[in-house]
């Protein structure tokens, strides 16, 4: 790839002026607003108490915050193995099989990232709630309830980040084809072979990419949680939803100090993508 | 015989990819499926492999009946256009696949790769991954691989396609070595006309989806069943509404004989040790004559010039069915 990037050499009052116009965006609408959070998070609550980095921890070591984190990471753990498993199955399937109906699952499958998530929410209490779904009425009979406990917020989770896995196999198996699987068939390995030692090794990187942005949209995951969740403290209060809690309960601090660890974990997802994407544009 | 190909059909749609095929390939031989490209050949030979499905028809391996096998099953050794090498794993490991995949001891595997490796010439390669070799090399690689698991037949499609002319040569000469070395009964398809008839025992030329003519590369050349065979399989031209191999005209600054037709020279051009002469025949026909430089320079041929030509003594000819 990297032949086809052209940078232009040649330096105009146009490239100091685009320059100047992305950083004042980027700062006005990021890096400003994040700062803020940063700032506050280590700051004094009142004047005469202690900040820094000891009273963020404090803050943290709250048992309902550590359990809202806990769910947070429990939610986007299970929602990411279910997308990455489900994931690599439709992208096989979208990739290498035709059958009817194949565009509309394409589309459906886009549907989440365009699809505000409170909507997502709304439509998971919808089908699954024990009052009005029917579905929700007859998992009930069988001791499982989806909304208002963790599975619904798994459900809610994995539906929003569905899509990110896919969007990046996709384009990998399109472009390596089927000749290396059809060898490998050829060779004598059965299907489950071919898939584990030709085709999961060519995607691997992709996969590793999609993980991550699951991931990280996982953790900071809010609307559809939002809906589906009690919300109340040691009762399926998230990290994101302990934040917005907190926020409006005058105990600013604690909401700052959550707000900065999902900021860290965003950045370090971020940092992980970018060695990842490495090894792909060197092959 | 080795693989029995009988009343073979392949639609896509509308499109009729093969219709009634049927071919019997002798073992150990090495046969040439030659023909245009979308004519045919490389989906007979992934039917043969089972990488495709015929409609219907069925095809013998070994006087075992393939038709529903499943590729892994066919014990086949398919070599592809475009190498389909294992890009992450190194050439030995590539070679080594079909045997790990059988669950050979591994001294045994190891022993058979060296000994591949040696026979394509990739020993010193072993450890490399397929991104560090040429063309040639990746090609010579699959083709070990292939051979790794003793395939009963190996099928190679178009497998020196998307190389060039020289290392296209070079391989040519070696699969043909090779062959006469491992004797594994052997088909590849081609749409270079020279190629099979250099390389091949057999020929089979395939043209929209049916078979011209099955015979060895002399028969093919010089016994052509109609004129497709014989325009596809060299350059010919068109002399009293007869195709004629352009070296088989006669061509005389004189009439010595009674049935040489008088023409005039259009255009005379020098390719390498041969001359390529255009003349127009009293008949209006355009023939195109090819002679050694020496005859044409003997001749003193120009454009505008009155000469007689004439289908050489014993010249294959063949009545042109197309409208010139």
């Amino acid at each position: 790839m990297a032949e086809t990037k052209e940078i232009r050499q040649h330096k105009s009052v146009v490239t100091y002026g685009l320059r100047f116009f992305v950083i004042a965006y980027l700062f006005v609408l990021v890096v400003w607003p994040l700062s803020e959070v940063v700032k506050r998070t280590f700051a004094p609550v009142e004047p005469d108490a202690a900040g820094g980095f000891g009273a963020f921890l404090e803050r943290l070591q709250d048992p309902s915050v550590t359990y809202a984190f806990g769910l947070t990471v429990t939610c986007a753990f299970w929602a990411v193995l279910i997308n990455t498993v489900f994931g690599v199955g439709i992208s096989l399937l979208l990739v290498r099989y035709d059958f009817p109906g194949k565009r509309v699952l394409s589309v459906l499958v886009d549907l989440p990232m365009s699809v505000s998530p409170v909507v997502v929410g709304l439509a998971l209490v919808l089908a699954y709630s024990t009052g009005s779904g029917w579905f929700g009425s007859a998992l009930e009979s069988v001791g499982i309830f989806v909304i208002g406990s963790t599975p619904g917020l798994i459900m809610a989770t994995a539906f929003v980040s569905l899509p990110l896995v896919i969007r990046e196999i996709i384009p990998v198996l399109e472009e390596i084809g089927t000749d290396a699987e059809m060898a490998a068939s050829s060779l004598g390995a059965n299907a489950w072979q071919s898939f584990r030692r030709i085709t999961l090794p060519s995607i691997k990187w992709a996969v590793a990419y999609g993980v991550v942005l699951s991931l990280a949209r996982s953790l900071g995951e809010f609307g559809a949680v939002k809906i589906v969740s009690p919300g109340a403290e040691f009762r399926g209060e998230t990290a994101t939803l302990l934040i917005q809690n907190r926020y409006g309960n005058y105990d600013e601090s604690t909401a700052y100090a959550a707000a900065f660890v999902l900021v860290l974990a965003a950045v370090l997802a971020l940092v992980v993508v970018t060695f990842i994407r490495r090894p792909e544009e060197r092959s | 015989m080795s693989i029995d190909i009988t009343g073979i059909n392949k639609k896509y749609g509308d499109f009729v990819a093969l219709e009634d095929i049927n071919v019997s390939l002798p073992t150990g031989q090495l046969t040439a499926l030659l023909g245009p490209s979308g004519g045919g050949k490389s989906t007979l030979l992934r039917i043969i492999a089972g990488l495709d499905t015929a409609d219907s028809g069925t095809i013998n391996i070994e006087g075992a009946d393939a038709t529903r096998l499943p590729p892994q099953k066919r014990n086949v050794g398919f070599v592809f256009q475009h190498y389909a090498v294992f890009k992450h794993m190194t050439v030995a490991k590539n070679v080594a696949f079909g045997l790990e995949i059988r669950k050979r001891p591994k001294a045994e595997v190891a022993a058979k790769v060296d000994e591949l490796l040696k026979l394509v010439h990739l020993s010193q390669f072993a450890h490399r991954l397929p991104s560090q070799l040429s063309g040639g090399q990746r090609q010579r690689l699959a083709l070990a691989r292939a051979l790794a698991v003793e395939p009963t037949v190996l099928l190679l499609d178009e497998p020196f396609g998307a190389l060039d002319a020289k290392v296209r040569k070079e391989l040519r000469d070696w699969l043909r070595r090779l062959h006469d070395e491992v004797n594994v009964t052997t088909v590849f398809v081609t749409h270079d006309q020279e190629e099979a008839l250099e390389v091949a025992d057999e020929i089979v030329v395939i043209n929209e989806g049916r078979v011209e003519q099955i015979g060895t590369p002399d028969q093919l050349y010089d016994e052509p069943a109609n004129d497709f065979v014989m325009s596809f399989l060299g350059e010919v031209t068109t002399l009293n509404g007869q195709l004629i191999r352009p070296h088989d005209v006669e061509i005389a600054a004189m009439p010595q004989h009674g049935d040489a037709v008088q023409a005039v020279v259009s255009r005379s051009l020098r390719v390498g040790f041969e001359a390529r002469v255009q003349v127009l025949t009293d008949n209006g026909e355009e023939v195109t004559v090819v002679l050694t430089r020496s005859h044409a320079r003997h001749l003193g041929l120009e454009a505008g010039q009155n000469v007689w030509v004439r289908a050489a003594e014993g010249a294959l000819t063949v009545p042109s069915l197309r409208a010139v």
